[in-house]
């Protein structure tokens, strides 16, 4: 049986992997409630995780490394902005390359400056953002010794990156900023419909650019992050379609704050758990009910839909209720107590598996913003 | 008279490259009163209204609002000077609440709360002074257009607008929410606000208006005082020549059933209910006209008949029964076979291919006709051409140049092309769907006389139309739609518009007798 401990180490994981998804999550979730799609995320992630890198590493100053590095993740979505919002193009061409620019540029930069085969030099403390240890928090070499509240506290709570806070704030004051000012109601207003703001009297591109910039900026946070603190070095790619991810959670969100903190925490949790155990074993009778209880969930739940969804899930449904009788009848021999092991790439997936369900309307349809991808032309 | 005008224009022009939208227009409305502008499509009305609301610039002129000179750069200005627009598409945002669409834009302060109660206690005061009663917590896109209209009207009000202009206010209304909309804006008027009613219904102009002024291509054609006037004279300005506004037409001699639809339903591809046991009857030689509030199943009766919608039900051409299980593309094209035509509603994607040219659009849907292959791998463009010539140039379809492309030329243009294509078959039945939305009125009479001339050829025509004015003035019989229903049948001599319009809004036919 896992202990105590080791959820808890899986938890703390959690939420370290969860941070840049979340980050960058809401910086789409800006850009994309005022109607601008950022399929960019990734590009400017991976752009701000070098240019922080390399400025932690030639001035040794972290928070030089965090200012360069929300800097080029601004200048990345002024680019965007200046393609999508000025000169009215597609958004998703200027997304995209947006991503080729930062994958190439980064690697090329990177070994112009530093000849290290595409790399950054290892940052040297200073460099890098140190974890901020709570008072009386104990180190990890006590740990197994410890009450499990004490674990709690100095696992889980204490001990992580000032940016893992940074970011858990940032939600609510998302929210707040969306939900509770002028600001906010101008800016959802902008992606539901740019006329009405516009005849409003409101100036519909210093709208979107705001939106945009903001979206830059979390970006920029989210890739020093990953450069100066989940990791402490630029590595080529190091950005691991985290934009990506983060984008699938946004649509999982369905464009809100705090369901973007709840989407990134459950993505965070399967990359935690892929990341703390190889295979997982499970008695054979608990995987098979719990996969006949999900395959039985979700044919009560198409029962009423639309033929499309009734196929789609359905389909899921009985693929799910085999691979249970797979398990069932491989384990006849020696019993349904015995253990099974799960391989460590179904956890890897579900990300995805669970984006593809909610993109076919499992938790409700999840509804972009109405004006989303369209460049404003004003009429009349 | 010493009072300013609320509103003058002195010599305004604006260009859109070679194409001048506004020429030397000059305009005086005085406040507290309604002025109508009046014009076909593209004589300016808009351009000139988008200039005093700061949409866009003027090249030259000046505008005074109470006597005093202003530059209007942008909306903001506009407003600033008590300028208030109702657009003809609501500048609203759906899935937000009334409150926050009127706040939007006119917020007091950087956080939202205080704005949003300051405009509730404020939209309460201005409901009781102009009798304007909505639910400020309602979301936009669950209320009634009518209602969102008066939305639109509280924002301009809540801005402290004094001259409100409305742009075709009444075009998505029922004739009961119009009579409504104006007793609210001739309340506006008795508490002193100016407004600008820009419309081509030549009845408004003559209901409510105080002055009206007549626009044809970019001109101002004549400023009159509204009860000096009459509809003929301000048709006849707007169109530059004499006008029939009543159609002139014989009575219908109808014979055996054409068209026979019994108990037809319909649902969309959302799983909703769009008709519901429609049954109609139109015999040859004779017009119904379907009448409704646009989006109660017209546009899906018409779908389903010509082919490209699912249906279940009967429906019967000349005693034969239709197909009505497969509605996907090629069905058409056995719905024409079968002898129907038809004039889809909109002629841009439905009738045309924009991009194509007027000859090669005069041939759609018909283009598979031996008359019209060469051999057995090629067709006959030469012969196509030159009867795209002849039919076009029978249509009065200006300019006739078969080799324009059909995005070059006008509204009215365009949909004589459709409606020479449909109509030269000889069709036993035509569908035709909104003919003259969107045509000027010299063409409307053209089409309309076309019609009429079909049915006295003894075909059955089944016309859809918004205008309730085209339907009475068309139709041998009037079916009214709504919510997918039949709401009754009248004869165009038994009944008038308050009837109708009763109908129209969901009343049943015996409470409305």
């Amino acid at each position: 049986m896992i202990d105590f401990l080791t959820l808890i180490q899986v938890l703390d994981g959690t939420l370290r992997l969860a941070t840049p998804l979340l980050l960058v999550c809401l910086a789409g979730l800006f850009s994309e409630r005022a109607g601008i799609f950022d399929i960019g995320l990734e590009g400017k992630l991976l752009a701000a995780a070098f240019v922080s890198a390399a400025f932690a590493a030639i001035t040794g100053s972290v928070w030089l490394g965090l200012l360069g590095g929300v800097l080029a993740s601004i200048l990345l979505s002024l680019l965007h902005g200046l393609a999508s919002i000025t000169l009215r193009g597609d958004q998703i061409i200027s997304g995209v390359a947006i991503n080729f620019l930062a994958a190439g540029l980064t690697v090329v930069i990177a070994q112009d400056l530093f000849g290290q085969g595409g790399r950054t030099p290892p940052l040297k403390s200073g460099g890098r953002f140190e974890p901020l240890n709570f008072p009386w928090s104990i180190s990890s070499k006590e740990m197994s010794d410890a009450g499990p509240l004490m674990q709690l506290y100095s696992e889980l709570l204490s001990g992580h990156s000032l940016l893992v806070y940074l970011a858990l704030l940032t939600v609510p004051l998302s929210w707040f900023v969306l939900y509770k000012t002028r600001f906010g109601l101008r800016l959802r207003a902008v992606g539901e419909n740019p006329a009405a703001v516009d005849t409003a009297g409101i100036s519909v591109v210093g709208l979107r650019y705001g939106a945009v910039v903001i979206g830059g900026i979390l970006c920029g946070i989210a890739g020093a992050y990953i450069a100066t603190s989940l990791q402490a070095n630029f590595t080529k790619d190091m950005s691991a379609g985290r934009g990506f991810i983060a984008l699938a959670a946004l649509i999982f969100a369905k464009w809100r704050p705090w369901y973007a903190l709840g989407a990134c925490l459950l993505f965070g949790f399967f990359f935690a758990v892929d990341n703390r155990f190889q295979n997982i074993l499970m008695p054979a009778w608990a995987l098979s009910s719990l996969l006949i209880f999900i395959s039985i969930v979700l044919l009560s739940y198409v029962w009423k839909k639309d033929y499309l969804d009734k196929v789609v899930l359905g389909g899921l449904a009985l693929g799910i209720a085999i691979i249970s009788f797979m398990v069932i009848s491989s384990v006849w021999t020696s019993g349904l107590s015995s253990q099974v092991k799960i391989p460590v790439v179904f956890i890897q997936s579900l990300p995805y598996v669970l984006t593809v369900v909610v993109l076919a309307g499992f938790v409700g349809r999840a509804i972009p913003p109405k004006a989303g991808g369209q460049p404003y032309i004003k009429e009349r | 008279m010493t009072m300013n005008p609320a509103i003058e224009l002195k010599g305004i022009s604006k260009s859109f490259g070679p194409v001048q939208a506004n020429k030397d227009i000059t305009i005086r409305v005085m406040p507290g009163t309604i002025h109508g502008i009046i014009g076909e499509n593209g004589a300016g009305k808009s351009t000139l209204m988008s200039i005093l609301y700061g949409f866009y610039r003027a090249d030259a002129g000046e505008i005074f609002v109470d006597g005093k000179k202003i530059s209007i750069p942008d909306s903001q200005a506009a407003i600033a000077a008590g300028i208030g627009m109702v657009f003809q598409h609501f500048k609203l945002v759906e899935n937000f609440s009334v409150l926050e669409n009127i706040v939007l834009g006119a917020e007091s302060g950087a956080l939202l709360s205080p704005s949003l109660s300051k405009a509730r206690a404020e939209l309460a005061t201005l409901a009781s002074e102009y009798e304007l009663n909505v639910n400020p917590d309602a979301i936009i896109e669950d209320i009634g257009v009518g209602m969102q209209q008066r939305v639109e009207i509280l924002k301009a009000l809540y801005r402290k607008a004094s001259i409100l202009i409305l742009d075709e206010p009444t075009g998505v209304l029922t004739p009961a929410e119009a009579d409504q909309l104006f007793r609210i804006l001739k309340r506006l008027r008795e508490e002193g606000k100016t407004i600008i009613l820009i419309t081509h219904k030549l009845r408004e102009i003559m209901d409510i208006t105080d002055t009206v002024s007549v626009m044809r291509q970019g001109e101002m054609t004549a400023t009159l005082e509204t009860n000096k006037t009459s509809p003929e004279n301000l048709a006849e300005l707007m169109v530059g020549r004499k006008v029939l506004l009543r159609v002139d037409k014989s009575p219908a001699k109808p014979e055996n059933p054409v068209l026979e639809i019994e108990d037809l339903n319909m649902f969309d591809d959302f799983g909703v209910q769009r008709l519901k046991n429609v049954s109609l009857s139109v015999r040859a030689g004779e017009i119904l006209g379907v009448a409704g509030v646009a989006g109660n199943g017209q546009s899906e009766l018409l779908e389903v008949l010509g082919g490209y919608r699912k249906a279940n039900g009967s429906v019967k051409i000349k005693g034969s029964e239709i197909d009505l299980s497969t509605g996907v593309a090629g069905d058409g094209q056995a719905r024409r076979a079968q002898g129907i035509a038809h004039v889809p509603e909109d002629r841009q994607r439905e009738g045309l291919i924009m991009d194509f040219m007027a000859w090669e659009n005069s041939v759609f849907g018909y283009h598979r006709e031996k008359s019209n292959q060469a051999n057995r791998f090629f067709m006959d463009n030469n012969a196509i051409r030159k009867d795209a010539e002849a039919k076009l140039d029978r249509f009065d379809v200006r300019p006739l140049d078969t080799k324009l492309r059909a995005k070059n030329f006008s509204g009215g243009n365009q949909q004589k092309i459709v409606l020479a294509r449909e109509i030269e078959r000889d069709p036993d039945l035509l569908l035709v769907g909104q003919p003259t939305r969107g045509v000027d009125i010299g063409a409307i009479e053209f089409i309309h006389q076309q019609i009429v001339a079909l049915r006295d050829r003894g075909k059955a025509i089944l016309l859809i139309s918004v205008e309730l004015d085209e339907i009475l003035s068309l139709s041998d019989k009037i079916a009214v739609m709504f919510d997918g229903r039949i709401m009754g049948e009248r004869l165009p001599s038994e009944t008038n518009e308050k009837e109708l319009g009763l109908l129209m809004a969901g009343v049943s036919g015996e409470a409305v007798q």
